[in-house]
């Protein structure tokens, strides 16, 4: 635990400082005291829940990077060697743009063009998940009884899942996580100043490309049923996005859709296993629906994207009584606003019995995340199948080690000791 | 399993529609219409779809339902008047549809444990009516499964099928129509609306003429669609013309859509953005004729509608057409009751205390939703009176909250004004009162992309937004006309639009009624109102 009183930085830099990644929500108590406040680097970080839900739909706030004037003339001049960079993707652009390309980033995936697609691919959820937990029973009777829901598990499931639905193969995995690694080592905040991490970025993304380039010639007059064919051929009403604007968007979501999914399928974990009643009334299995607001709980309580660093004033602001100026980045802290007494009762209690829990797990407004509609079922298969096949769970470090990230938090391992792996029994649907 | 959408809170997000494809659909990029009664076996998606709308705007039957769960309130103050009524007093609301079925709701989750009454003239149990111009007409649902949710948690005694006809102030008395007298410690009015028949008694009576406010009108209307009519004539493009043209197209059967406006929803949002609502149904192949009126309907020996005669001289075949001309308030039950109550409605207070004739509030009468007339202060207390679902949730919740509060403890009820229509793939939303407005300016997106916010002003402040597809961005707005910002706005957004330039509004001048009412009487002690004439159409 930090001590405020003593702490020579402020509390924003306490939070993004690695020793506090276990438990940074007596911070986040803290930083909500001042609901706008500047930080050390001019960002002004927004950690109050009408604050913040306020800003989400507040159309003077960018979420193109090239809108803050230091950027503006950084990001004008290509950087030397590498892929040429990419087009912004979804998260990068503001309407007209981001509409656009998110109407064509739909239209394969879900409503109102293919609005059973997700639906349709639970059973291979369950399947997956099915055969991840069958894996961990053989290694139970070769005498294991110890095993890492981030390595074993939350990690590999959310990755088959998104690779099968874009099309990349699952044995590309070291490649693109080594890619993936380092476009999100290169935005975390305590890594260098605003335009270093944007350029460090901007190269990652496109290095990602790269690859995607490879995958997309591949298809070149043999497309098949993933979402990578469909995005190119680009079969609905309006002009299809450009091969550029493909790459840029599918590297987006295979990193989104995999560095995000993991935390919270760990943190759930975690979370059941400090609250073994929960976990005892999901593993008796005579509550069906208790396993959804299990999910929707965790997005408030312990949610894998703790805040949003890319937005941007476009004008002056003014948010409780705070001017943030135009030409500004700010930080909207998510985390912070869903455990924010003021709206939430009894906010540090994880209760999935909660009443009414609109928390802004997957953010709000536009740019509303992408892959929620995977997300959501994913864990919740994940989680029911967890807490009914693993005999006795136990954690064995409490807290667990983390990643560095501080705004994609999660344990880098979390390591459980089971007595046995119980048999998968199917059930309908 | 009975669902109901709050699409006044509703932002288009979709969730619902990825976890539960057969249940929620979209149309287009925002508009959601979804089954309200899907069978059980959805069961399980519908939860997951409820968990997941990002602004909770589900609700859903509730399993064990019936069961009252007792409110905060439930342990309230100590023992006094107000104390005695919510723990034993009697309660009778008059109209049974959303407001009333939401005040009841309400009036239990504060703690209310006394006898509840409720009088609805329909047989019906509360209904949702705005699907009944939309998936009722397209065939996704029957109208008769438009059943809201949630009736069992009242706990009331309800008198379906009977209409209220009198009522005594006095003795605290509700008349019904089979003669019976209710009593009640406090009265909630909450008669709505009905639809504004055709004016011609003899044409009214023609087969293939058709209004739209009950599940049976809907239903009906909704047959001779599928059977597939040559051409469907509508008559007036209100919000509820409007989408039955919009479900006709739908459907690819040929509609006409005669406006005596300049407009389609002229009404409510003027010439300007209704112009736009013109060219949205005319993309979508409606023959929009506006300011022309229907000064005939013709049938043949048998009685059947076969030809409509226009204002501009020309006729239209046509064996089915719909009359969507409006409302008129429910008040006729009222008459000599000694309340303010006529065509305009009943006016009340903003705590919705009902006013007596002579503009005097009543401590036990209590009115809410579409019948109710109320001062707003945003509206320089002008007295609204609003048809809009989101209105009859939020004031019959804070009439039913105010029925069992003591003085100090009630609540006004100045939630901005907000309203959407489904139509053409387009979600239409609109806060505050676009009425209410001199000048109108395109603040955000697109016009010809039929992607945009308009704002509206009203002497230099902003007064109402109205978005075509772009519903994330109204709470926005709605901020600013909460705290009277400036108008034109002259803030740098996102997606700034090309003809950024106020324009005038060409809003309907409001309409000066006639005489109802004159005052009498010289000295204070002596001024009284008193009606003039029929306070009803």
């Amino acid at each position: 635990m930090t001590d405020i009183s003593t702490a020579p930085s402020s509390v924003w830099q306490q939070i993004l400082d690695h020793s506090s990644r276990a438990d940074p929500y007596p911070l986040y108590a803290e930083l909500r005291k001042t609901p706008v406040v500047r930080a050390e680097d001019g960002s002004y970080v927004v950690s109050t829940y009408r604050e913040i839900v306020t800003l989400l739909h507040d159309p003077r706030l960018s979420s193109n990077p090239r809108n803050i004037p230091e950027l503006t003339d950084a990001l004008a001049q290509a950087p030397d060697g590498g892929p040429p960079p990419l087009p912004p993707n979804v998260i990068q652009t503001d309407p007209p743009e981001h509409d656009r390309i998110r109407r064509l980033l739909t239209w394969n995936f879900g409503p109102p063009h293919c609005p059973g697609r997700v639906d349709s691919m639970l059973p291979t959820m369950a399947e997956i998940v099915t055969s991840e937990i069958d894996e961990l029973a053989v290694d139970e009777r070769s005498g294991t009884t110890r095993f890492d829901i981030v390595d074993d598990f939350a990690y590999p499931f959310p990755v088959t899942v998104i690779c099968r639905l874009l099309g990349v193969p699952r044995e590309d995995e070291p490649r693109f996580q080594a890619l993936s690694d380092a476009l999100i080592t290169a935005g975390e905040p305590t890594s260098g100043g605003i335009v270093e991490r944007r350029r460090r970025a901007d190269i990652a993304l496109a290095d990602l490309g790269q690859y995607f380039t490879g995958l997309l010639d591949a298809r070149r007059g043999e497309p098949g049923d993933d979402l990578l064919s469909e995005l190119l051929s680009g079969d609905g009403p309006e002009t299809p996005l450009t091969r550029e604007e493909v790459l840029s968007n599918a590297a987006l979501l295979l990193v989104a859709g995999h560095e995000t999914t993991v935390n919270l399928i760990t943190n759930g974990m975690l979370t059941l296993l400090r609250h073994p009643r929960v976990l005892d009334r999901l593993r008796r299995g005579d509550e069906p629906d208790l396993v959804v607001r299990v999910v929707e709980e965790l997005l408030r309580y312990e949610p894998p994207v703790q805040f949003l660093q890319n937005r941007n004033a476009l004008d002056d602001i003014e948010v409780a009584g705070t001017t943030i100026p135009k030409g500004t980045p700010v930080t909207l802290v998510l985390a912070a606003g869903s455990r924010d007494p003021d709206v939430v009762p009894d906010p540090d209690r994880f209760d999935p019995d909660r009443e009414h829990n609109e928390h802004m797990g997957f953010g709000g407004g536009v740019h509303y995340c992408f892959g929620a509609p995977l997300a959501r079922p994913e864990t919740q298969i994940a989680l029911t199948e967890l807490a009914r096949r693993l005999e006795n769970p136990r954690l064995i470090d409490d807290p667990p080690p983390y990643r560095s990230n501080p705004f994609l938090r999660g344990p880098r391992h979390l390591l459980v000791a089971i007595d046995g792996v119980n048999p998968a029994h199917r059930r309908p649907s | 399993m009975k669902i109901v959408v709050d699409l006044t809170r509703c932002q288009g997000y979709a969730q619902c529609a990825f976890a539960a494809p057969d249940v929620f659909t979209m149309r287009g990029d925002e508009a959601l219409l979804y089954h309200p009664d899907p069978d059980d076996t959805e069961r399980a998606r519908i939860v997951r779809a409820a968990a997941a709308c990002p602004v909770q705007a589900i609700l859903l039957e509730r399993e064990g339902a019936g069961q009252r769960q007792p409110g905060a309130g439930a342990q309230g103050a100590g023992p006094g008047p107000d104390e005695a009524l919510k723990r034993t007093g009697r309660i009778v609301i008059v109209g049974a549809s959303l407001g009333g079925l939401r005040a009841g709701l309400m009036l239990r989750r504060e703690g209310f444990t006394g006898s509840l009454t409720v009088i609805g003239d329909e047989p019906y149990p509360p209904y949702d009516r705005p699907p009944l111009s939309k998936q009722v007409l397209v065939g996704q649902v029957p109208g008769r499964r438009t059943t809201l949710p949630r009736r069992d948690e009242v706990d009331a005694q309800w008198r379906l099928g009977v209409a209220a006809t009198g009522l005594d102030l006095t003795g605290k008395q509700v008349r019904l129509a089979d003669g019976e007298q209710v009593g009640f410690d406090r009265l909630l009015i909450a008669t709505g609306v009905r639809a504004r028949p055709w004016p011609n008694e003899a044409e009214a009576g023609l087969d293939g003429l058709f209004a739209l406010r009950t599940p049976v009108d809907a239903d009906g209307f909704q047959q001779r669609l599928a059977a597939g009519p040559g051409l469907v004539l509508v008559i007036g493009a209100g919000f509820t013309g409007s989408e039955v043209a919009s479900a006709c197209r739908e459907l690819d059967v040929p509609v006409t859509v005669v406006e005596r406006g300049a407009a389609p929803l002229v009404g409510a949002l003027g010439a300007v953005i209704g112009g736009i609502a013109a060219q949205l149904q005319r993309d979508n192949g409606v023959d929009l004729r506006c300011g022309v009126q229907v000064e005939a309907l013709e049938g043949d020996g048998s009685g059947r509608l076969r030809r409509a005669r226009l204002s501009d001289g020309s006729t239209l075949d046509v064996d089915v057409a719909v009359a969507a001309l409006g409302s008129i308030r429910n008040v006729e039950w009222l008459e000599g009751s000694g309340l303010a109550a006529g065509e305009w409605g009943v006016a009340c207070d903003a705590g919705c205390r009902a006013f007596d004739i002579n503009g005097v509030v009543t401590d036990d009468v209590f009115v809410a939703g579409d019948v109710a007339r109320f001062p707003h202060p945003l509206y320089d207390y002008q007295f609204l009176a609003l048809e809009h679902w989101g209105n009859a949730v939020t004031q019959a919740g804070v009439a039913a909250h105010n029925m069992v509060s003591a003085q100090g403890e009630r609540w006004p009820h100045l939630a901005l004004p907000e309203f959407w229509s489904t139509q053409f793939g387009t979600e239409i939303k609109s806060v505050g009162v676009p009425t209410h407005a001199d000048q109108v300016v395109i603040a955000q997106g697109s016009v010809p992309d039929r992607r945009f916010v308009a704002a509206y002003g009203y002497r230099g402040r902003i007064t109402a937004a109205v978005a075509f597809n772009q519903s994330k961005w109204l709470e926005f707005y709605a901020a600013l006309i909460n705290r009277a910002a400036p108008f034109p706005p002259s803030f740098r957004t996102v997606d700034q639009p090309s003809d950024g330039h106020p324009v005038a509004a060409e809003v309907p001048d409001r309409p000066t009624p006639e005489a109802t009412v004159v005052v009498t009487g010289h000295r204070p002690s002596e001024r009284r109102a008193t009606f003039v004439g029929k306070t009803y159409l």
